[in-house]
């Protein structure tokens, strides 16, 4: 594929100081953080035809807390971070995909323009992450109409004024599955139930009890939809109750299944970076540098799925970092790596040294599996505690559990394996 | 369109890949031909989901109709697919013994194919096995090579042959599923579901309804189950694992479960081999995705980490006949092309050929050439070894639209969802539309185009005009 992208003829090549390839939170704020800093251009490549990412179809308030300390709609925060991020002069180049790579920080780009090459000397990627659809969670039965992912369901609702079907059962019941239940009222479908795997329901406490009154809904928990029932529509799901295995089958003409993310990891894969193994993430250091020398990564694409906010300072995180590789200031490679250890799935960044600069936002980004009120994290170090820190935050399976830096400060990265888990809990 | 005035000469019936190649066969005459199908596109039964090999038929039964006409047609569909750019990559096979039993039952296997006329399959030993497949699971014992099967785009082939027939002036007649039929003097009458059709001579093509339509003309002499068949189909990135066809040794009980490389550049762990009676239940299980799972953990492990875009089912029209059943019946004006199972993909164009030499000889339909016969269709590339239109900048600079690309996953661009709505046989739902362009057919499964290709196909490929330019914002 490589050979042909080089080779085809009539290719313009753009040289842009920095490529960022995605227009969503994180490669908006990425590149207004950047342009007024690198001596060249900044350019970002924008796959859709709308830059702004995720946010521009997530019609409900809530964006811009961490970031902007402000409670804006997404469509609202989508357009302030393209406006700030042209008015610093960063060039947005919408409906521009990358297919792939023509070298180390050489993309080729496809655009109703023509084919692109963009050499670079840095590249950030910025590539998001998405919902795994059902063939990927394997829910057997009919291959009827009517089931979607949230992303598909908001897309459908918010961009396209579409409608789906009057009965909803939701698969998840996380933040963005309370999202979901309200993308599905406001077009008049009643979610007649909620599913999660775990014992209770994982989004904020504060939203999932009014949340259950406002939209009449019921979350069955240790539940699992094993099969979809219906053709050519929908008519139905089976659940199964994890502990008891009884089964029983709930009537619906629409199935969303919201939650289970995946990186958007594809580029990262074609280079060849290296993974993490769980969250499938391109695995960083502190400074977001992936594997390969000036090639960055930054937002959800790192942490499958943390909030539009969190994933925009990422983008202001990286700025200092691409200016500094630019200018040929390289902090030390790193030494060791941080493994999550149960109930943690995947911690980020996962790369370190004793002379890392601190990550974005002094946090680690960990997912947890189980729900725990007041966790006490536990960094060892060769199976020994080195680490203890007690939160006053909640663990929660569906959304990212931050925890201060510092808990790694002062280890020696080249002393052995060292993993984050949680203390025994009595 | 309810009742046809003026009789047709021949109505096939069926529009999978083996009725309409007889369509398409027959419309080189001077005959007035339908293609008639129960459901809302062709190749909607079994043709729509099967493995997608084309096979050398080394493994046929020896002697039977169908190794023959398998056989032929692996020959006549390559050559027609260079014609009409049907994608085709001849990747080959290698058959994999696990155990002394499968080792043992190789040489067999190689003298069967010399009997089915193919001269080049070869005894090879685990290190050669594993130098072909390095990422194949621990434990294979030897291995026979099939160097010539290939796999195909059956959606392509299906839709080929169609639009040939179409263009050669077959009416393709859809949603008419064939209640009852009425057979007269000088012709037979169709009471379909939307309405009558009639035509001189009828040919069942039926598939897995073949038996049904045998029973109409009077016939009791073959029974088809259908055969469910699941299959996992794993994301592009799985690609690099497997570049040949992995069959397992076959057994009494079928073919077993493969590991292939698909055209469109992802990996197919399958198919299980399950009787039902529903023909119309192509729903997934619980026990089949539990089955390939295990069958994959032994086969190729490393597979098994990657993730799954697609499952589906697929009914073999399984016969109780043990081979082909392609007879004249010049009574009835009535061929019956039946138990045409999973090989029908390959062999379908010379099962047409063999209708085609059964209706010379009873003689009961003028077959005079037509002197107008168009050229074969040129069909849109949606295989991935070959250059997609988003790849080619020749192409993007005479038309922008093929520039914009709408599925990100499979990289389907608006020109090629616009085009196929010009097509002679132009989608009118989301599956067709999947199976002309393999949009919303990637691992997002919709997630990001699954709103815009809906919208497309309301406005059936009409991009406004704003949106089909490139978007720059710049201070």
């Amino acid at each position: 594929m490589t050979t042909l992208d080089v080779e085809a003829t009539g290719t313009q090549v753009l040289t842009p100081a920095v490529a960022i390839i995605g227009a969503g939170p994180s490669g908006l704020r990425a590149a207004a953080e950047l342009a007024p800093r690198v001596n060249g251009e900044v350019l970002v490549l924008e796959r859709e035809s709308v830059a702004g990412g995720i946010p521009r179809h997530s019609d409900h308030l809530g964006y811009g807390i961490r970031d902007r300390h402000a409670f804006l709609t997404g469509p609202r925060y989508a357009q302030l971070l393209r406006d700030e991020a042209a008015a610093a002069g960063a060039r947005i180049l919408t409906n521009a995909m990358v297919t792939g790579w023509a070298g180390d920080r050489s993309l080729a780009v496809t655009s109703p323009e023509g084919r692109i090459q963009v050499d670079a000397q840095a590249v950030i990627l910025a590539t998001g992450a998405r919902e795994r659809p059902r063939p990927a969670r394997l829910i057997p039965g009919d291959r009827g109409r009517g089931v979607y992912t949230t992303g598909h369901l908001q897309n459908l609702v918010h961009l396209k004024h579409g409608r789906v079907g009057k009965k909803a059962v939701v698969v998840g019941a996380e933040l963005v599955s309370w999202s979901a239940v309200m993308t599905l009222q406001h077009v008049g479908c009643r979610t007649v139930l909620m599913t999660t795997e775990y014992p209770k329901a994982d989004s904020y406490a504060a939203f999932t009890g009014p949340g259950r009154v406002m939209f009449r809904t019921k979350v069955a928990t240790r539940t699992r939809v094993v099969r979809i029932l219906g053709r050519p529509d929908v008519t139905g799901v089976e659940v199964e109750h994890l502990d008891t295995g009884e089964r029983r089958t709930i009537e619906c003409d629409t199935v969303i299944l919201t939650g289970d993310w995946i990186p958007d990891n594809e580029l990262a894969r074609a280079a060849g970076l290296p993974i993490d193994p769980v969250s499938k993430s391109p695995l960083v250091d502190t400074a977001l540098r992936t594997g390969r020398p000036g090639v960055f990564a930054i937002g959800n694409v790192l942490h499958p799925v943390d909030t539009a906010d969190v994933a925009a300072l990422d983008g202001a995180a990286v700025a200092e970092h691409v200016v500094a590789y630019l200018a040929g200031q390289l902090p030390g490679d790193a030494q060791g790596s941080l493994t999550a250890e149960r109930p943690f799935r995947w911690v980020s960044p996962s790369l370190w040294s004793a002379t890392a600069p601190a990550p974005p936002r002094d946090r680690l980004l960990l997912w947890s599996e189980e729900f725990v009120a007041f966790p006490t994290v536990v960094v060892r170090q060769n199976g020994k505690e080195v680490a203890r820190k007690r939160t006053p935050w909640p663990a929660a399976p569906g959304r990212v559990f931050r925890v201060p830096a510092s808990i790694v400060e002062g280890i020696d990265w080249t002393a052995g394996p060292v993993t984050i888990g949680m203390a025994e809990r009595r | 369109m309810s009742t046809t005035a003026q009789p047709y000469d021949v109505v096939v019936i069926g529009a999978g890949i083996v009725g309409s190649a007889i369509a398409r066969t027959l419309a080189g005459y001077r005959l007035r031909v339908a293609l008639l199908d129960a459901r809302d596109d062709v190749g909607e039964g079994t043709s729509k989901a099967n493995t997608a090999i084309l096979h050398t038929g080394f493994d046929a039964s020896p002697g039977t109709l169908e190794s023959r006409l398998v056989h032929e047609g692996y020959h006549l569909l390559a050559a027609y697919a260079q014609e009409t750019g049907i994608p085709v990559e001849r990747t080959g096979a290698l058959l994999v013994a696990w155990d002394e039993e499968q080792r043992d039952a190789l040489p067999g296997l190689q003298a069967k194919a010399e009997k089915n006329g193919y001269h080049e399959c070869r005894i090879v030993d685990a290190d050669e096995v594993y130098a072909q497949v390095p990422h194949l699971g621990p434990g294979a014992l030897a291995g026979l090579t099939v160097p010539d099967e290939s796999i195909i785009c059956t959606w392509t082939t299906n839709f080929a042959l169609a639009t040939d027939a179409v263009q050669r002036g077959a009416e393709l007649l859809l949603e008419r599923y064939v209640q009852s039929v009425d057979i007269t003097d000088q012709t037979t009458t169709l009471h379909t579901s939307r309405g009558d059709v009639t035509a001189r001579w009828v040919i069942n093509a039926a598939g897995l309804g073949g038996d049904i339509i045998d029973g109409l003309f009077g016939y009791d002499r073959f029974t088809i189950t259908p055969r469910r068949g699941e299959l996992l189909v794993y994301d592009k990135q799985a690609r690099q694992l497997v570049d040949k066809i992995v069959l397992p040794v076959p057994t009494a009980r079928g073919k077993g479960v493969l590991v292939s490389p698909t055209i469109y550049g992802n990996v197919m762990l399958g198919p299980t081999a399950e009787d039902i009676t529903d023909k119309t239940n192509t729903g997934t299980t619980e026990k089949g995705f539990e089955f390939l799972l295990g069958k994959g953990q032994q086969l190729m492990p490393e597979l098994l980490e990657e993730e799954v875009t697609a499952t589906y089912a697929g009914l073999r029209a399984a016969s109780s006949h043990p081979d082909y059943l392609i007879e004249a019946d010049r009574e009835r004006r009535y061929v019956v092309v039946g138990g045409v199972r999973s090989t029908g993909l390959t062999s379908g164009m010379a099962v047409a050929q063999y209708v085609d030499h059964l209706l010379h000889e009873t003689g009961g339909l003028e077959l005079v050439e037509r002197d107008d016969v168009p050229p074969p269709p040129r069909m849109p590339n949606i295989g991935e070894a070959f250059l997609r239109p988003y790849q080619d900048a020749a192409r993007i600079a005479a038309d922008p639209a093929y520039g914009k690309i709408v599925c990100f996953c499979e990289r389907v661009t608006a020109g090629e969802i616009r085009d196929t709505f010009c097509s002679p046989l132009p989608p009118t739902t989301v599956e067709g539309l999947r199976r002309r362009t393999r949009a919303m057919n990637g691992r997002c499964q919709g997630f990001f185009c699954g709103a815009e290709v809906g919208e497309l196909l309301k406005t059936r490929g009409n991009v406004p005009a704003a949106a089909s330019h490139i978007q720059e914002v710049s201070s």
